[in-house]
């Protein structure tokens, strides 16, 4: 019995002694950097226009990778759970490559594909399409390395529910797009919120893709994770720090907007069960 | 059902139609800004330790520029490890100038074919406009006197340099102290490399780059002497005013790091008039002085005279050009490949 008492707190101390350690921890030291030197040379360095240009930048990356992955990740889930067809199972299994691949060879195989060295080469620079070292390199990358969060969170969700409402709603005359709207949809739109916070919290942290084929830009193909590097590198202690604050920010944001969609989808499912 | 799925294909027809003519539009969006107009805009990629010294010269060339053509230009700078950097411009990272930290390095580029062969006679000094050397940082006070190259191989002498298999400016610490001790001991090889081993038995930590190796006896309080570029150990001497000091040994070596334009890219972009003038007021009076108060050695004697309470211009420089080394490919191959003789007094 005591054993049994024992166990549990065990388990509650170490989790907390380790979240504390890996993670609270390592937030504080960085807060309390970048503050180290003053609110002002807080704001100089969050305000410095390279800074900003790099913010813009990795919320352009953002953006684009959530809007291209939210509609790869509903066409690949929809086509995954609702049809059968003939290397269903290697689609699903080559979605998870991003996971399994280290960013940094993503991001040198985008080299090989679109850099000087790749046969394609001379047909982009005919055209003046600049891919890597410049933005859409940037948003390739990040697009790469977030596409399987939202297939991945929805591919269970549309599994559990089954066809059924689906081929009635089909069979009583409605067209795809009724049949999505008003039947699918509403069924995953918390696990499609919950996979595009997901979705964007990585790709506005990415770094070993992006940093491949950067090029390191200034103002031009720098993102904010490349940024904090560049200025720690450069003994700007501070303003790296403070950099980090931002994303450690935006972090705190999204983990926010996480657990409030958790709360509401729960919240909806405990009102459908009554 | 029949209707449903004729309707699902017009759709997708349509969306198909939408998504290819918006492809081209995108694209369009994202490439580079009209190449015919004179252009406003110059990048130049560069190494590690020259952020300081580029952003100050960059808004004087911005002003300079504007007096003379009446036009704002804008400089995008990017700087990371020199070899890094050379490999990106050959992968297709549009620079319009170079300034890296080797001759090796822009030779990469040359043999990619994007900068013409005798590309390091096209500017004065060799194409460098500014020089550095090797120095010894020590703590404040010097308290085991060393002086000498001879002195860092004494017993109980803690040495911190990097890696000269992974970092350039390890390469320069290794090769002035070779050439030092090939003077000390008149060519006795076996002499030579007895100190050489000694010295590199003194090394505590062995790091990857020139900034790992600073922070490591900065930071971190390790060793007794940090070999470093001129350059790096006067931005640690102005991080901490009262803990370190320099000494400029009585031989080193001359570090020329090159500037070049990138002739495959301002062809292409219609910039090579703004790239010269560019690297050309590198070499003028105020170019020069930028370089001086950021620690770097003008060229210019007269300007560097300027500088004769910072640097010791008296020391012995030693080019990598000399009958001692025979270029760098010779010193690359003679010494750090694979089996040469870094890794056989290393292993000892």
């Amino acid at each position: 019995m005591r054993k049994e008492v024992w166990i549990p707190r065990l388990l509650i101390a170490v989790s907390v002694l380790f979240i504390g350690v890996m993670l609270v921890l390592p937030l504080v030291v960085v807060l309390a950097e970048a503050f180290s030197s003053g609110l002002n040379a807080f704001l100089r360095a969050v305000t410095d226009p390279y800074t900003l240009k790099a913010l813009r930048l990795t919320l352009t990356a953002t953006v684009a990778a959530v809007l291209i992955n939210t509609l790869f990740g509903l066409t690949a889930a929809w086509a995954v759970t609702r049809f059968s067809f003939r290397g269903k199972g290697i689609l699903s299994t080559l979605i998870d490559i991003p996971f399994a691949v280290s960013p940094v060879i993503a991001g040198l195989v985008f080299i090989l594909i679109f850099g000087r060295i790749s046969p394609l080469h001379p047909f982009l620079d005919a055209h003046d399409i600049k891919v890597v070292f410049a933005e859409p390199g940037i948003i390739l990358a990040t697009v790469f390395v977030t596409f399987p969060f939202v297939a991945r969170e929805l591919i269970p969700t549309l599994e559990a529910r089954g066809t059924d409402e689906e081929q009635a709603a089909a069979l009583m005359g409605a067209g795809f797009v009724t049949i999505f709207r008003r039947v699918t949809f509403p069924h995953i739109r918390w696990a499609l919120l919950y996979s595009v916070i997901l979705c964007a919290a990585r790709a506005m942290g990415e770094f070993g893709a992006v940093s491949v084929v950067s090029g390191h830009l200034r103002g031009k193909t720098n993102t904010l994770p490349l940024h904090v590097e560049i200025l720690y590198s450069e003994y700007q202690f501070t303003a790296a720090f403070a950099v980090s604050a931002i994303l450690a920010g935006a972090a705190v944001l999204i983990l926010t907007a996480r657990n409030i969609v958790e709360y509401l989808a729960h919240k909806e499912d405990d009102f459908n069960v009554r | 059902m029949k209707k449903t799925t004729l309707m699902f294909q017009r759709r997708a027809r349509w969306a198909f139609v939408l998504f290819a003519l918006l492809l081209p539009v995108s694209f369009a969006g994202f490439s580079a800004p009209p190449v015919k107009a004179a252009p406003t805009e110059l990048t130049n990629v560069s190494y590690d330790p020259t952020r300081e010294l580029y952003e100050q010269y960059n808004a004087a060339f911005r002003k300079f520029w504007k007096n003379k053509t009446g036009a704002d230009v804008t400089i995008v700078q990017s700087h990371g490890g020199s070899g890094k950097q050379a490999r990106a411009v050959i992968e297709g990272n549009q620079a319009d100038v170079v300034t890296l930290a080797l001759a090796y390095d822009i030779s990469a580029i040359e043999k990619a074919g994007l900068i013409k062969k005798g590309w390091q006679k096209d500017f004065p000094s060799n194409s460098s406009p500014y020089t550095s050397t090797i120095v010894f940082l020590v703590r404040k006070g010097n308290p085991k006197n060393l002086k000498t190259w001879g002195d860092l191989a004494k017993d109980g002498v803690g040495v911190i340099t990097p890696n000269p298999k992974t970092s350039g400016g390890a390469r320069w610490n290794y090769l002035a102290a070779w050439a030092w001790a090939q003077k000390e001991y008149k060519g006795d090889e076996k002499a030579v490399l007895d100190f050489i081993g000694k010295l590199f038995r003194n090394v505590l930590v062995l790091d990857t780059g020139a900034r790992g190796s600073t922070n490591t006896f900065v930071r971190n309080g390790q060793g007794d002497v940090l070999l470093a570029w001129e350059n790096e150990a006067y931005l640690a001497i102005a991080e901490h005013k009262n803990d370190f000091e320099i000494v400029t040994p009585d031989l080193s070596i001359l570090a020329e790091p090159p500037v070049a334009i990138v002739d495959a890219v301002v062809d292409k972009r219609g910039s090579r008039e703004l790239a010269n003038a560019y690297l050309d007021y590198l070499y003028s009076d105020e170019g020069q002085r930028i370089a001086g108060k950021n620690h770097y050695r003008p060229s210019n004697p007269k300007i560097a005279a300027e500088f004769a309470d910072v640097f010791d211009l008296k020391v012995n420089l030693i080019t990598i050009d000399d009958p001692l080394f025979g270029g760098w490919e010779k010193a690359q191959t003679k010494h750090f490949t694979d089996g040469g003789i870094f890794d056989r007094i290393y292993t000892r």
